[in-house]
């Protein structure tokens, strides 16, 4: 039989039985929409958490102190003493691949101007700082080196800071706010940033100069950690080891010593949160698949119930010349237009609710083809799998038995 | 000279049920020539579905020789019997056998289908001409269901003589429908016969039989019978005798 007849003939048989059919389709529609959905959003929020930490800086370069060992008791990084002023001036003389560098100290508190009050963190940080991290000065001037020599009690703050403490509209530069009892005169305000991906308000922020914040403030000489930005993003892996380099003179490790310290780039940051996302993708389209598994097996199912009660039609399609093969068709381009248009529809459906999704929950979504492509490959494989022994089933009657059967 | 279009030789068929062999046929010999009208009678296990089954190569002989339109049917591969049936054989079942919720037309243009030498539109018009050879030409459009028992058989007719084949081959055709339609029926069969059609009717009503030209009559796997009909009955002349049903 022709396969434009073969087609014809099956999409008439699935129309005799609307209902059925798409009650059929409905296990294949439910796994293809969420296949697709789900790797939509998993895909959105890759592409998300690479464009935030991009726009942190492409280039950027954060040391961090390792696990200290001492005594033989490992430490928190975070109360790690090994990174120190001292490092600071290593890199800042020895190294060729960094333009700016930036130490990092902060300290939690509560920010008071007037009668507003807000619990914030202050950032001790070099004059480049805005450099490295991309941030923008909205209005104002950042601070200077002249600032962090004297350590100066001056401060740029974040748009959150603005809002909650200069809600009625007062311009915050030329005043003076108070943290942990410390004020602090606003030279400049920057420019919004909003929330990461990791849910962190990057407005809620008070930069000051490292050396005011660590006399006034932490009373401690170490630095939290040292920020920096690579010359241009190809040469960040380089500079990750020259950095490395740098800092084991300093430290004066041995050559077997581990490192006490961490240089990352953005690119291993990138990857690092990637592969989180790639494993909870990998989990969500697994469970999509099985929904997937499962209408198949509906249609395995419903085609076993159409051959069993068209045997006599099956019996007389074979005595007037049907061959085992044009019946084992039949039922194979049934099987096959029912997981395919159940994949349409699916296909359809997964892009309407990642829009929807995207638009009304507003989480970062990204529809690829190739979702799109391998979802309708699995269904039209689905379908041949599924549909494969209820048509071989078919195809091996007798017709002689088969058109005598009530 | 006469076209010999069935030829059988001591046709055995024995089927093993359990572990016993019944044996069905039991040497059956004879031959159907280019225009004839026979009807194969015998009670219920006497083996007419059996042969019936074997004529219309949707079964296969034990032993014995068996040619169809001058082709040998013994071992012929199921693709190659396939073809046959649908080149060479119509078939006529006592319950239409009709695919339900399908066009009267569609019904018919079904063999076709199978026939990768006819077109569409050559298929569509064939299957016209041959409803409106078996009077629904205005019916073309109607599914099984709105149609009535004798109108179901003649749509069944019309599929069996679409592809134009060498012989009609009925079961029992008139077995679910009334006299009165039975006859209408039979004259179907006895023009389409006139039109140079060959037919092999299986039944077991005499007085159908009665409206072919040769009955050969099994018992238990033989052949007791084989004789011309000296006074064939012309169906549309018995239909006219009939009492005339009271209207209601």
């Amino acid at each position: 039989m022709k396969t434009i007849n073969l087609i014809k003939i099956a999409w008439k048989a699935l129309q005799r039985n609307k209902t059925r059919a798409f009650l059929t389709m409905l296990g294949i529609i439910i796994g293809v929409a969420s296949v697709i959905a789900m790797m939509a959003i998993g895909e959105g929020s890759k592409q998300s958490i690479r464009n935030q930490i991009s726009s942190m800086g492409s280039n950027m370069l954060s040391i961090m102190p390792g696990s200290d060992f001492r005594g033989g008791v490992r430490r928190d990084n975070s109360e790690s003493q090994s990174l120190t002023l001292t490092d600071l001036k290593a890199l800042q003389t020895k190294s060729a691949t960094i333009s700016y560098i930036s130490p990092q100290v902060n300290g939690g508190g509560q920010a008071i101007f007037g009668s507003n009050n807000w619990p914030t963190s202050i950032y001790g940080v070099g004059e480049n700082y805005t450099d490295i991290r991309k941030l923008e000065i909205a209005s104002g001037v950042m601070f200077t080196e002249n600032d962090t020599k004297m350590a100066a009690k001056v401060a740029v703050i974040g748009q959150t800071i603005v809002e909650n403490l200069f809600g009625d509209g007062t311009d915050p530069v030329g005043q003076t706010i108070r943290f942990d009892r410390i004020p602090f005169k606003i030279i400049g305000v920057l420019k919004e940033k909003g929330t990461n991906t990791f849910g962190q308000d990057q407005d809620d922020i008070i930069l000051a100069p490292y050396t005011t914040v660590q006399k006034r403030i932490l009373a401690s000489e170490h630095l939290r950690s040292i920020v920096a930005s690579a010359k241009s993003e190809e040469i960040a892996d380089e500079a990750v080891e020259e950095l490395s380099d740098i800092l084991r003179v300093s430290h004066k490790l041995k050559a077997n010593d581990e490192d006490d310290f961490h240089v990352r780039s953005q690119q291993e940051l990138i990857s690092t949160f990637s592969s989180t996302t790639a494993i909870l993708t990998i989990l969500l389209v697994v469970i999509a698949s099985i929904s997937l598994v499962v209408g198949g097996i509906g249609i395995m199912n419903i085609m076993y119930v159409s051959v069993t009660e068209r045997t006599r039609e099956i019996g007389l399609r074979m005595a007037i010349g049907g061959r085992g093969v044009d019946i084992l068709m039949q039922f194979l381009v049934e099987a096959i237009l029912i997981s395919v248009t159940g994949g349409l529809i699916g296909v359809l459906l997964g892009i309407g609710s990642t829009l929807g999704v995207s638009t009304y929950l507003r989480w970062p979504t990204s529809v690829t083809s190739e979702s799109i492509i391998i979802s309708f490959l699995v269904c039209a494989i689905t379908g041949i799998f599924f549909g494969w022994y209820p048509a071989r089933k078919a195809a091996s009657l007798d017709p002689i038995v088969a058109l005598r059967y009530e | 000279m006469d076209k010999t279009i069935i030829k059988i030789e001591e046709i055995k068929r024995e089927f093993l049920i359990g572990n016993e062999t019944v044996r069905a046929l039991k040497g059956i010999n004879f031959s159907i020539t280019q225009g004839e009208f026979v009807t194969i009678m015998g009670t219920s296990g006497s083996g007419k579905s059996t042969l019936l089954n074997i004529l219309g190569c949707l079964d296969q002989p034990t032993s014995g020789i068996y040619e169809l339109d001058k082709v040998a049917v013994k071992n012929l591969s199921k693709n190659a019997l396939a073809k046959l049936r649908n080149e060479k054989i119509g078939f006529i079942f006592q319950s239409y056998n009709l695919l339900p919720r399908t066009t009267a037309l569609e019904n018919v243009e079904l063999p076709l289908y199978y026939n990768k030498t006819v077109s569409s539109k050559e298929r569509k018009e064939r299957a016209e001409n041959a409803l409106s050879l078996v009077g629904l030409a205005d019916r073309m459009d109607h599914t099984p269901s709105q149609l009535s028992g004798g109108q179901q058989q003649r749509v069944a007719i019309a599929r069996a003589i679409v592809n134009d084949p060498v012989v009609i081959l009925a079961d029992e055709a008139t077995g679910n429908l009334d006299t009165r339609t039975s006859y209408e029926i039979m004259a179907l069969f006895q023009d389409l016969n006139s039109r140079g059609k060959t037919i092999a009717f299986v039944t077991h009503e005499p007085d159908i039989a009665l409206f072919s030209n040769r009955t050969i009559v099994l018992r238990d796997g033989h052949k007791i019978k084989d004789n011309p009909v000296d006074n064939i009955n012309i169906a549309a002349e018995a239909l006219q005798k009939l009492p005339i049903e009271e209207e209601l």
